[in-house]
């Protein structure tokens, strides 16, 4: 079956994006008045930086979601697949939008995003010369940074357009042929993936606390990511179910990416958990800072967002009647996928910006604007291929899901 | 009291289900069903409920939390307060973390292990327990299906033999269980 976005939606979105817009413009005027404006394009990146890697995350979240089913030739998924597949065809958008803030980043010379950018910190003469970023300019410079970025990026696209090749021709050709091959690039995706996840984490996020480390950072970002991943996935079928598209899909299927729900939140807190107690435990001043800043300004939103992220969906999607509640999921979802957001907005702008940031318009406006964004870009993409896979070799098995 | 049991037995899990669905379908309640294997898909068939072990193992949990909880606080704020890593140790709050993980692996072992007898008990299969099923082949790869008449009192023993006749079974034994 096609899809086709209702006239709603289309307006929705809109309405989103336009509101973002509006709201992006009035955090600029305000941001322009304080302070002279000298945090301005500190902000204004910072946000370019939450937004787009918080949703091209999604993305790369399904892809890696899609290659682990490949890799695992699971058969329940085969009737959601194409919802995934639209999921992932937001990545070459989100590619773009997050080598585009990079590549505003460093030609500013890191923008006090990325300060081990600035050749001030690095210059022995200079009187900012920092030791410990002078010792990991080997690995954090302009050009190698460049480098590690664009393997990444193009090690997803390249995956990501197989994918997308093969799965339309299996609908034409059929045969196992073409599983077998989804098979193996599969399980070499998720080789790439087990490295890149990690050291990308560590390039455009763990950085910008350029004096700070921790091993297990690139598994707590992957997390989120996948935790958020999840959360879009079984909003989307569930809003695709209740227009009266995915015939196939049943309660079981809903269930199914419900426990996933479940489970990647708890992978998550548990990640930040033990990245947060081993911290405490040992009481390095090295190590503590990273907490210290986010618990001394930020406290209320981070621990905050630690309870929503894991009590919320531990509380209410424990039992099997609420993974089955089309109500209880999308709601606890959306809070969380929110609480994720605020994750990374932590992440970044309290590296960044420090005591100075706050959540505004601006953070409002541009966290709505790529909202909009995201969304309107999958729903096109889902009207691109029939909604229902053809001679997927196990849609049989999906067809009659039943836990 | 003694009550007139049929079993009868299957060699595929499949024919069995299908049996299953004719004979319900007519009307007839179907007790039991014995295999070596769970059959996915039985359970709405025959009319056996959903299980209420996951409700158990919540219970069980939370007991766990609370043991865990109120000893530590007992063991090293109360009785004997610790030094951990030089935190200020007089509160319970100000050591939670360390007290975490000790807490959630009490959890998770009083969880499974409640869940785990609990099962065993209300299954009748605790280590030494004599066998209650009806023929040692279904733990092979027979399947056998429970019909008692007490439950079918609209049926005579002999029209319920020629029905299950028609459904591809194998086997059929009458017998007087208490």
């Amino acid at each position: 079956m096609e899809f086709k976005i209702t006239k709603k939606a289309n307006l929705w979105t809109i309405a989103i994006m336009v509101i973002g817009l509006l709201f992006t413009g009035i955090g600029v005027a305000c941001e322009m008045g304080h302070d002279h404006g000298h945090h301005l394009g500190q902000r204004v990146l910072g946000n370019m930086l939450i937004n787009s890697f918080f949703f091209f995350a999604i993305g790369l979240g399904a892809l890696f979601f899609l290659a682990l089913q490949y890799a695992t030739e699971t058969g329940w998924y085969a009737s959601i697949k194409r919802v995934i597949e639209a999921l992932t065809g937001y990545l070459p958008y989100g590619v773009m939008l997050l080598a585009l803030t990079l590549l505003i980043i460093t030609l500013m010379d890191g923008a006090h995003i990325y300060i081990w950018m600035d050749s001030a910190y690095t210059d022995p003469a200079s009187h900012h010369y920092d030791q410990i970023i002078d010792g990991k300019s080997m690995y954090l410079n302009k050009v190698f940074f460049w480098i590690r970025t664009i393997v990444y990026l193009g090690t997803y696209l390249l995956f990501w357009r197989g994918f997308k090749k093969r799965s339309q021709l299996e609908d034409e050709v059929g045969g196992t042929d073409i599983h077998f091959t989804n098979y193996r690039k599969g399980a070499t995706f998720l080789v790439f993936f087990a490295v890149f996840s990690s050291t990308s984490a560590w390039d455009w996020i763990m950085s910008i606390d350029v004096h700070w480390f921790s091993t297990l950072f690139g598994w707590y970002i992957f997390a989120g990511m996948w935790c958020s991943t999840m959360i879009v996935l079984v909003s989307l079928t569930l809003y695709l179910k209740k227009q009266g598209y995915l015939p196939n899909v049943n309660e079981s299927h809903i269930h199914d990416i419900g426990k996933w729900t479940f489970a990647t939140s708890f992978l998550w807190s548990y990640l930040w958990f033990s990245q947060f107690m081993l911290i405490w435990y040992a009481n390095i001043p090295e190590e503590t800072t990273y907490h210290l800043m986010r618990i001394e300004n930020f406290k209320f939103l981070y621990f905050g967002m630690f309870i929503i992220n894991f009590a919320f969906p531990m509380v209410l999607l424990m039992s099997r009647d609420a993974k089955r509640h089309a109500g209880i999921l999308t709601f606890v979802g959306l809070v969380v996928l929110f609480g994720h957001w605020v994750d990374v907005y932590l992440m970044i702008m309290a590296g960044s910006m420090g005591p100075n940031a706050f959540i505004g318009f601006m953070e409002i406006g541009m966290m709505l604007l790529a909202l909009g964004f995201f969304v309107r870009m999958i729903l096109i993409n889902l009207t691109k291929a029939p909604l229902t896979v053809k001679n997927h070799p196990f849609l049989d098995e999906s067809i009659h899901h039943d836990i | 009291m003694s009550e007139k049991v049929i079993y009868a037995m299957y060699d595929d899990d499949d024919v069995l289900k299908d049996g299953a669905k004719k004979l319900v379908a007519k009307g007839i309640k179907v007790a039991d069903v014995f295999s070596p294997f769970p059959i996915h898909g039985i359970d709405p068939i025959i009319g056996v409920q959903n299980t209420r072990l996951g409700i158990m193992a919540f219970l069980y949990g939370i007991t766990g939390t609370t043991i865990a909880t109120l000893g530590m606080r007992y063991f090293m704020i109360g009785d004997w307060p610790m030094n951990i890593g030089g935190k200020p140790n007089f509160t319970y709050l100000d050591n939670i973390l360390a007290f975490i993980p000790v807490t959630f692996e009490f959890t998770v072992l009083c969880a499974a292990h409640g869940m785990a007898i609990t099962y065993l008990l209300k299954n009748k299969t605790l280590p030494g327990m004599p066998a209650s099923n009806p023929d040692p082949r279904t733990t092979d790869d027979k399947f056998v299906m429970e019909l008692r008449m007490s439950e079918n009192s609209g049926f005579t023993a002999e029209e319920i033999q020629d029905l299950l006749r028609s459904t591809g079974v194998i086997e059929i034994d009458q017998k007087e269980v208490k």
